[in-house]
């Protein structure tokens, strides 16, 4: 055996990584700290600010709004999309013919860019021309989604859970097959009813796929842009102004770079905290469970 | 009571996993279904459980047909290879689930509960679960499950297949008095012939989807019905060969001894020999005659030598005492007990 070589060669190897990671994520953070302390009157006029945008975001009605709303729609979509999810999973074939062809329709929403998703329900939504539109107000409700704020909450709402729940689906699925028949066969053998297989067989062998359905689903629809702003872009009114089409609004349309900055950091720090919480509590129920 | 399979088969789309079989099996001692991987015994006992319904035949418990009544509504229990436990609930609970079921009262339940994990050893372990258990104490809470239910029938799928040896060892002594006196009809299934002869009780040997034989466990090791069973009931494989009887010899390549035991009855001509490895040795002795091969394999256990030779078409596996020295590859001299030898005819039979 010959002695190790001894040198910083290996260092080479990581920097693809930090150039990567470097160009990714920390130069664009970097720069949008750096606006976020500071106030900018024209090109190259710089004036440092402290923390004042942040302060100022955080007491902005306009912000706390914004979060509840974003908050409000984080929860019913999760609410709907986890059991929806699971329920479908349920009640898919675990073999036969029928299997690639659930999975294969399950799959189609997920492959619609998010844009054309907006477009589609736009359209599709609209109560004079479109076809869910014009049902509805033919059936004698009153529904107009560019009009009425609740419609356009049923709406936007029912366009991620048609966008989504496959994700939830596809997972829970997944954890669904993989669990062995030794374990129905148990539950048959001491005379378990379909409940007690869910409650002690199915929903804890699913623990794993579930906690990154969940946290995938809040992360996306925490962070939602896309689809809504195509659908209502927002409105009406700001009844559907998300944290991410306030944000752009601050940021592109009233060009209030620093108060924009600021908020983004926070919004990050937001999103990283309740992911972080999610995760934290999840696996700790797992290890106890 | 008694278990009766009459004319039960089992076919799945075009392949056949289960023939034509006949079994009565009773409360007394074991019931071992010993076979390969593959051979059968699971899908035996998951007809036995109802857990699947034969393609034809009865199954009877008690003389009553059985055959379409659902697992439920049976009082079975089933240990599998691998470890079932509920994964949400401890030990104790786990315990408690078929009692639960059953809506035991609360105190009959813990009372059960304890006795089962005091036998088991599980009592310091009832408020964990299972993910924070060894392979060695989950399985014992599935046997735990299985006899604080007080069934009729036990069916044990190679319970001890996944546990490390020294585990098995004690769990398989135990195994026994676990389920004695308990009026259960238990059935026990493995792939190795050891585990068969040290549980005792009865065997049914299955090949291919066939139960070759079924009988006292050690008389069927002592006189196989046919080749079959020979082959199933025998770790090292025994050795199989092609041998001439003419007169009062038996012709086994170039090798000649007399003919003895219910062979030197027969008439002359082509028969089968089988010849268990422990009495094919590297040492001669009085009754031996000696047989050359060549070495391919090597294996040593301490206590035993074992190498795998060729002689002729035939691939033939020596088990020696003690540890001796082969050279791979190289003619070697090995001595057969000629009085370990069985003969079967020429479709298979035991010649007796």
């Amino acid at each position: 055996m010959s002695a190790k070589t001894q040198n910083e060669r290996a260092w080479w190897f990581v920097l693809p990584v930090v150039l990567l990671v470097a160009f990714n994520a920390l130069v664009p953070l970097m720069t949008v700290v750096n606006y976020s302390v500071q106030e900018s009157f024209s090109q190259g006029v710089w004036f440092w600010s402290g923390v004042d945008w942040f302060e100022q975001t955080l007491h902005s009605e306009r912000f706390h709004a914004a979060l509840g709303r974003q908050l409000l729609f984080t929860t019913i979509i999760l609410l709907i999309e986890v059991p929806l999810g699971i329920a479908i999973a349920l009640s898919m074939p675990k073999t036969g013919p029928w299997v690639p062809v659930c999975l294969v329709l399950m799959a189609l929403p997920l492959l619609i860019p998010w844009n054309v998703v907006g477009a589609m329900w736009n359209i599709f939504a609209l109560p004079d021309i479109g076809l869910l539109g014009y049902t509805v107000n033919a059936l004698g409700i009153d529904y107009d989604y560019t009009q009425n704020a609740l419609a356009a909450w049923i709406t936007v709402i029912a366009m991620d859970v048609w966008h989504w729940t496959s994700l939830v689906v596809l997972l829970a699925y997944a954890g669904l097959v993989s669990i062995p028949d030794a374990y129905y066969q148990a539950a048959k053998i001491d005379g378990a009813g379909k409940w007690a297989v869910f409650r002690h067989i199915q929903l804890p062998k699913m623990n794993r796929v579930l906690t990154i359905a969940i946290l995938l689903r809040f992360m996306d629809s925490f962070m939602i842009y896309t689809e809504p702003f195509v659908l209502t872009g927002g409105g009406p009114g700001n009844s559907t102004t998300f944290l991410s089409i306030d944000l752009v609004k601050k940021a592109l349309g009233e060009f209030d770079l620093g108060p924009a900055a600021a908020m983004s950091l926070i919004y990050f720090l937001i999103t990283l905290l309740v992911s972080w919480l999610f995760y934290t509590i999840m696996t700790r129920q797992e290890e106890e469970g | 009571m008694t278990l009766e399979l009459r004319n039960v088969t089992k076919r799945v789309g075009v392949e056949t996993h289960i023939y034509e079989t006949d079994l009565t099996l009773a409360t007394k001692g074991f019931n071992i279904l010993l076979g390969a991987t593959n051979a059968g015994k699971t899908s035996l006992i998951k007809m036995m459980a109802g857990l699947e319904r034969p393609t034809s035949g009865e199954i009877r418990f008690n003389g009553e047909n059985v055959t379409g009544v659902s697992t439920q509504k049976r009082n079975i229990s089933l240990v599998h290879q691998f470890f079932v436990n509920y994964p949400s609930m401890n030990v104790f609970d786990n315990i408690a689930s078929p009692l639960r079921v059953a809506r035991e009262s609360r105190k009959d339940i813990e009372r059960r509960v304890h006795e089962a994990a005091d036998i088991l050893k599980l009592r310091p372990y009832l408020k964990r679960r299972p993910a924070e258990l060894s392979g060695g104490q989950q399985q014992r809470t599935a046997l735990a499950r299985a006899i604080v239910k007080d069934s009729s029938l036990v069916l044990l799928d190679e319970p001890l297949a996944n546990l490390d040896y020294k585990l098995r060892e004690e769990l398989r002594d135990q195994l026994p008095q676990l389920f004695a006196d308990r009026g259960a009809i238990v059935v026990y299934a493995t792939s190795e012939p050891s585990e068969a002869l040290m549980l005792g009780g009865h065997t049914a040997t299955v090949m291919d989807g066939r139960v070759t034989q079924f009988g006292e466990t050690s008389g069927i090791y002592r006189t196989p019905r046919d080749v079959a069973t020979a082959q199933v009931f025998s770790d090292p494989p025994i050795n199989i060969a092609s041998a001439q009887k003419r007169g009062n010899e038996i012709l086994l390549g170039e090798t000649r001894f007399a003919a003895q035991g219910p062979i030197a009855a027969r008439p002359d001509g082509t028969y089968t020999l089988g010849i268990r490895p422990h009495f094919v040795t590297s040492t001669p002795a009085p009754n031996s005659a000696a047989v050359s091969g060549t070495v391919q394999v090597t294996e040593l256990s301490g206590s035993e030598s074992i190498a795998h030779f060729a002689m002729g078409n035939d691939v033939w596996v020596a088990q020696s005492q003690g540890v001796h020295a082969y050279d791979v590859g190289e003619k070697h001299d090995f001595y057969i007990d000629t009085t370990g030898c069985i003969f079967f005819d020429g479709h298979g039979a035991l010649v007796v």
